[in-house]
């Protein structure tokens, strides 16, 4: 007797949820949508060109996969500030095995990235081992971290970016794909490093939606102590979470390396809050327990769009900075009073 | 009698409040007389605590009128009600645990000397003279967060009477409290009423009203179906109103006890933090065991002990005959324990998830596919067959936990462990703060499952529960076991005086 009725609701679930979702990111997309128009005027169509919008895919690239680990973290109610530090003792350490490694083309790429992933994992479970086991605060144990992968950084290249000898990066860092899909907007392709941004993103949105660690993620961030007496074996979970987040750190590294052909001590300086922006704009709670890898995706285009379309229009960096600012806090703000609207 | 109206110190009047869907309150009327404890009853859901926020400026009412002293007031805040002198007094304390009790009484209102400084001899001159109007003793400068449960509520009398409260209203304010700290409140409550406050007193512990309260109102609904003084209200009759039918078997009968049913849990010489020292006991097949005792026996650290959520320090827990070495609850689950816990919000549930997303939690393994994949199709099934059997009321599965009334929360956090596996359930205050119509349901569940074979222990402070559900109950006393009473031996006054004196006369 009860499918039918069953069936009703689950039809009217689907629906609502849709309307949730359409709310959720229906002030993000206004946003977007009001930019657009502005910037459409301001730069007097160069934002619109093609291979402009291909262009601001590839500039939100790193901080779009250095946020994708970090919602991991953000939605167990913790935090990685280590996270820029990461990408310049990832790309340090990876540059100098890609001049010592003996291999060639797409085997010293693979074993260069399982260098830097080893290097950004084995942080990232540093990060957490003294939360886990002595419950100090990410936030102080990830803000150590971030000055000694630094300071690391720093010593192991004394100071001076790491040139790669090895052509092998070339593809990743300025290479396209996809040469179908590219002539639809008049260009040689898909750049190369968007495509990883997409698979990270899409892997990410997957674990974290449709699998048990990425149910066991949101309960840790909502009610650790509930997560726990239902057996759910939280140290491992939240370990793994900054171990992801330090092996995204190490992806993001990578293809950095590969756009400028040299690893530098100097690179990924301040990304931590660019990359917390993206997460808080898309959606994620800082208190844990919920946040979508997409809102995340669609936090970074927001931030990159508006970098971009002040870029095309010679606005001036302090300026830069302050609009910056300046639409994180309006974008939260709509968030809460779209929140207060419809709970 | 007194004209009712004449003597109204205040009034609710034609009160009411919808929710989308829902008719919260219905041209609801409710007074307070000066000097009186009025008890207002219901069901959870039957819109006492929306009258009371209504009452505390939390929320506006869509009609109806405030009147005080006879003149209509407008209450838009909290501020207003402060003004008007209404307190409140939850059941989730407003104290700041680091400041000491006298910075707390005087929350809001510090004594100040001139140029702004804060004078921390007056602030306690305030409390020490509030505190002695109410006969109570309390230390001044220890902070909040260090006092027993029923010392802050103290301190938050204190506070109520320093703001000059006239109306006051306590939600349940015994449901954490001792028996002898529940003597010592009604003192205080007398207190109160003899300087002339208005008490509004909600509890759901209906055998509590003929000793402190003077009249009663009952709703339900949204709307006031009876009131009228205690003595023309007794127990039986206001769980007819509450509840809109008789009855007649709080208690449904527990199944026979096989005496040849094998053990299920054998505890040894349990010992856990300093709480727990050295306790032993079996449990049967079958068998409902109540653990009686005093806030405080060790009852909670027991049977968190024995579901590993603390690690004992010692001793023994075997299941079905086979030792158990649980590192943490997961073990223990696989083992088979279901640990229900007595602080839902707390530790039992997940409020920010769905109803599916909470049952599945401590059996997701179950629900997994290749890769690790949740297979939610199969989570559906198992939640809404578990909604049925529960009669969970609800419109969906999908539904927040967060947006439940706490006896569907209650429900829902027994359905988490409701599984095949599941031989022994621990039930800590199972029915803590649900309706009458919530809790013959959980009563009703706990025989189910001892019909079908698995062990319960039911941890519980409410005697009439503990004697009219186990089929053997043990009283704890600090930690060790002061006796095991067969039902037929089991009295209100064996099980007191075994937890209560060193050498029970039991």
């Amino acid at each position: 007797m009860g499918t039918a009725i069953d069936s009703k609701a689950i039809e009217q679930r689907a629906r609502s949820a849709a309307v949730r979702a359409w709310l959720r990111y229906g002030v993000v997309a206004a946003l977007v949508v009001m930019l657009l128009a502005l910037v459409a005027y301001f730069t007097r169509g160069a934002f619109l060109d093609p291979g402009n919008l291909i262009n601001v895919l590839r500039q939100i690239t790193y901080n779009a996969i250095l946020a994708a680990g970090q919602t991991f973290v953000i939605i167990t109610a913790g935090i990685d500030l280590s996270v820029g530090s990461l990408v310049s003792l990832c790309g340090v350490v990876m540059a100098m095995a890609a001049n010592a490694l003996p291999f060639h083309g797409v085997a010293l790429v693979a074993a260069v990235l399982v260098v830097g992933a080893l290097v950004g994992a084995a942080a990232g479970f540093i990060n957490a081992l003294p939360v886990v086991r002595l419950g100090l605060p990410p936030f102080i144990t990830t803000l150590a971290m971030m000055l000694m992968a630094r300071g690391l950084a720093y010593k192991l290249s004394h100071g001076r970016p790491i040139p790669i000898d090895s052509d092998a990066f070339n593809t990743i860092g300025i290479g396209f794909t996809l040469r179908g899909l590219g002539h639809l907007f008049k260009l040689p392709g898909i750049p190369v490093a968007v495509l990883w941004m997409a698979v990270v993103l899409i892997v990410s949105g997957v674990v974290l939606a449709r699998t048990r660690f990425g149910r066991y993620v949101y309960a840790i961030g909502g009610n650790i102590e509930a997560a726990r007496l239902a057996g759910i074996p939280n140290r491992r979970v939240i370990t793994a979470v900054y171990v992801i987040s330090g092996i995204c750190a190490a992806v993001a590294s990578l293809l950095l390396l590969a756009r400028f052909q040299s690893g530098s001590p100097q690179t990924g300086f301040g990304f931590e809050l660019t990359v917390i922006a993206a997460v808080v704009v898309g959606g994620t709670s800082l208190f844990g327990g919920s946040g979508t890898i997409a809102g995340t995706f669609v936090g970074a285009l927001l931030i990159g769009v508006l970098n971009n379309v002040m870029n095309l229009a010679n606005v001036e960096s302090y300026t830069q900075d302050i609009a910056l600012g300046a639409v994180i806090l309006l974008a939260l703000i709509l968030d809460q009073v779209r929140k207060r609207i419809w709970s | 009698m007194p004209e009712p109206a004449a003597s109204a110190l205040l009034e609710m009047r034609g009160i009411s409040k919808s929710f989308p869907g829902v008719r919260a309150l219905d041209g609801v009327s409710f007074e307070i007389r000066a000097g009186e404890v009025h008890a207002l009853v219901g069901e959870n859901g039957a819109g006492k605590s929306t009258l009371m926020k209504i009452l505390a400026g939390a929320q506006p009412a869509d009609a109806g009128e405030i009147v005080m002293d006879g003149t209509a007031v407008q209450i838009g805040g909290p501020r207003d009600a402060e003004r008007y002198g209404i307190a409140m007094i939850y059941q989730e304390f407003n104290l700041v645990p680091q400041l000491d009790v006298a910075a707390n009484v005087v929350l809001g209102r510090e004594p100040v000397r001139a140029g702004g400084w804060l004078d921390g001899g007056a602030a306690r001159a305030v409390a020490a003279a509030a505190v002695k109007q109410l006969g109570l003793e309390l230390p001044l400068t220890i902070p909040v967060g260090r006092l027993a449960v029923a010392q802050q509520q103290m301190v938050e009398i204190a506070k109520a009477l320093v703001r000059k409260a006239r109306v006051l209203v306590m939600d349940e304010p015994t449901a954490a409290l001792t028996d002898r700290e529940i003597d010592h409140l009604f003192e205080t409550i007398r207190t109160l009423r003899e300087r002339g406050v208005g008490i509004v007193y909600i509890s759901h512990r209906l055998e509590e009203l003929p000793r402190i309260a003077d009249r009663i109102t009952v709703l339900r609904d949204g709307r006031v179906v009876g009131g009228g003084t205690v003595a023309e209200l007794p127990q039986h009759e206001m769980i007819r109103l509450m509840v809109g039918r008789e009855m007649d078997q709080y208690y449904p009968p527990l199944p026979p006890l096989d005496p040849a049913a094998p053990v299920v849990l054998a505890v040894r010489d349990l010992r856990s933090g300093s709480v727990v020292r050295g306790v032993s006991f079996d449990v049967h097949a079958g068998e409902i065991l109540g653990m009686a005792g005093l806030v405080g026996a060790g009852r909670t650290e027991i049977v968190r002990a024995i579901a590993a959520a603390d690690i004992p320090s010692g001793g023994e827990v075997s299941i079905d005959g086979k030792p158990l070495h649980a590192h943490g609850p997961h073990d223990a689950i696989a083992a088979g324990i279901a640990l229900v816990t007595e602080d839902r919000k707390g530790q039992g549930l997940v409020l920010g998830m769905s109803i599916r997303e909470n049952v599945t939690l401590p059996h997701l393994e179950l629900f997994s596919q290749r890769f690790g994949f949740v297979d939610r199709a199969s989570e559906g099934k198992a939640t809404r067959d578990l909604v049925q059997e529960l009669r969970i009321r609800t419109p969906s599965i999908e539904q927040r936990a967060r947006n439940l009334s706490g006896g569907t929360q209650q429900k829902v956090v027994l359905a988490k462990w409701l599984t095949e596996r599941a031989r022994l359930f621990l039930f800590d205050e199972p029915t803590r703060g649900i309706d009458v119509g919530a809790k013959a349901e959980i009563y009703e569940l706990m025989t189910e499952l001892a019909k079908q074979g698995a062990a319960v222990v039911m941890v519980s402070s409410e005697l009439p529960e503990v004697l009219g559900m186990s089929h053997r109950i043990v009283v704890v006393r600090d930690g060790t076991i002061a006796g095991v009473l067969t039902r037929a031996e089991a009295t209100r006054e064996r099980v007191m005086s075994l937890a209560t004196t060193a050498h029970g006369a039991a």
